[in-house]
């Protein structure tokens, strides 16, 4: 699970990295960066759409994300090693 | 009017605003463990500040789950009166008793300052004894207390005279260099439609008393008085 802040929401940390990191390396084919937040959940499940709706299904009942100002994405990342 | 301080994991506020209410101000109030916290005792509940859960995930977001919470919105729903001081304020905006979101501070620092904030409306049972735009000297110490909403919300929140707090310069006018955290419209705190909810993120328990304030004076107090009533 992904969580950025929505483009209403400056990223102050996205916004150190583009400006001090990489535009003082002069790298100009760079436009952006977002920072977020990583969140890696393990689940047991039948199915890849079973784990992918369980997580979405307690991303929104839990406010892991705040709809405000956040968006979230999921993906199937395989296991981890 | 018993007063009950509620005390979740991390809350390191908590015996200031204590200590403020009995001592200071001379109210009847109780520190409660979240999970003990049963609204029926209570005529008024303030969450304070501090670190709950160790800001994890986001400040604020895992004691909106407590048990504590739903005893809250019980209260809210009796029209008593809760206000969230820092910590205490984003815990209220994770539970959606507040509008919005409070998040990093947009100098990416953890800022500790005193700060001056102008009262906004006087038409709250919390600021009602305080005269529109006066300027009140409290400190900030939070690293999540950029206010922001999507511009409906923000928009309901001023159509709706729901700021109740913003941060201006010692001339008492909001500008940028006075937004010490970034947050949209200076804004420094905020209540419910209802007005029985305020969200704040100055602490006025670290300015009730003139030997902690650089300026000699109690603002805080001005605020907290009403718990007295």
């Amino acid at each position: 699970m992904i969580i950025e802040n929505k483009k209403l929401a400056r990223d102050p940390e996205g916004e150190t990295i583009a400006k001090e990191l990489i535009e003082r390396r002069g790298i100009s084919t760079i436009k952006s960066v977002r920072s977020g937040k990583y969140l890696r959940f393990l689940v047991e499940a039948g199915k890849e759409e079973e784990a992918l709706r369980l997580v979405e299904k307690i991303a929104n009942e839990l406010r892991i994300f705040n709809p405000v100002v956040h968006i979230c994405n999921i993906r199937i990342m395989g296991e981890s090693r | 009017m018993k007063t009950a301080v509620i005390q979740f994991p991390g809350s390191n506020c908590d015996l200031d605003i204590l200590h403020v209410l009995k001592n200071v101000l001379h109210v009847e109030a109780e520190l409660v463990w979240h999970r003990d916290f049963k609204d029926s005792e209570f005529g008024a509940a303030i969450l304070p500040g501090g670190f709950s859960y160790g800001d994890y995930l986001r400040a604020g977001i895992i004691a909106a789950h407590s048990p504590a919470i739903e005893h809250i919105k019980e209260m809210v729903s009796e029209g008593k009166l809760v206000i969230g001081i820092c910590n205490g304020f984003q815990i209220l905006v994770e539970s959606e008793l507040l509008p919005g979101a409070l998040l990093m501070n947009q100098s990416t620092c953890f800022i500790c300052k005193w700060v001056k904030v102008r009262v906004e409306t006087d038409e709250t049972p919390f600021t009602r004894h305080i005269k529109r735009r006066t300027v009140l000297n409290m400190p900030i110490a939070h690293a999540e207390g950029r206010y922001v909403n999507d511009p409906e919300g923000l928009k309901e929140l001023h159509e709706n005279d729901q700021v109740i707090f913003r941060y201006v310069n010692p001339r008492g006018e909001v500008s940028e260099d006075s937004n010490p955290n970034g947050s949209m419209d200076s804004i420094a705190g905020i209540c419910n439609p209802e007005r029985n909810v305020l969200g704040l993120m100055p602490h006025p328990e670290r300015a009730s008393e003139p030997v902690l304030s650089p300026f000699s004076d109690s603002d805080g107090l001005k605020l907290l008085s009403i718990l007295k009533s």
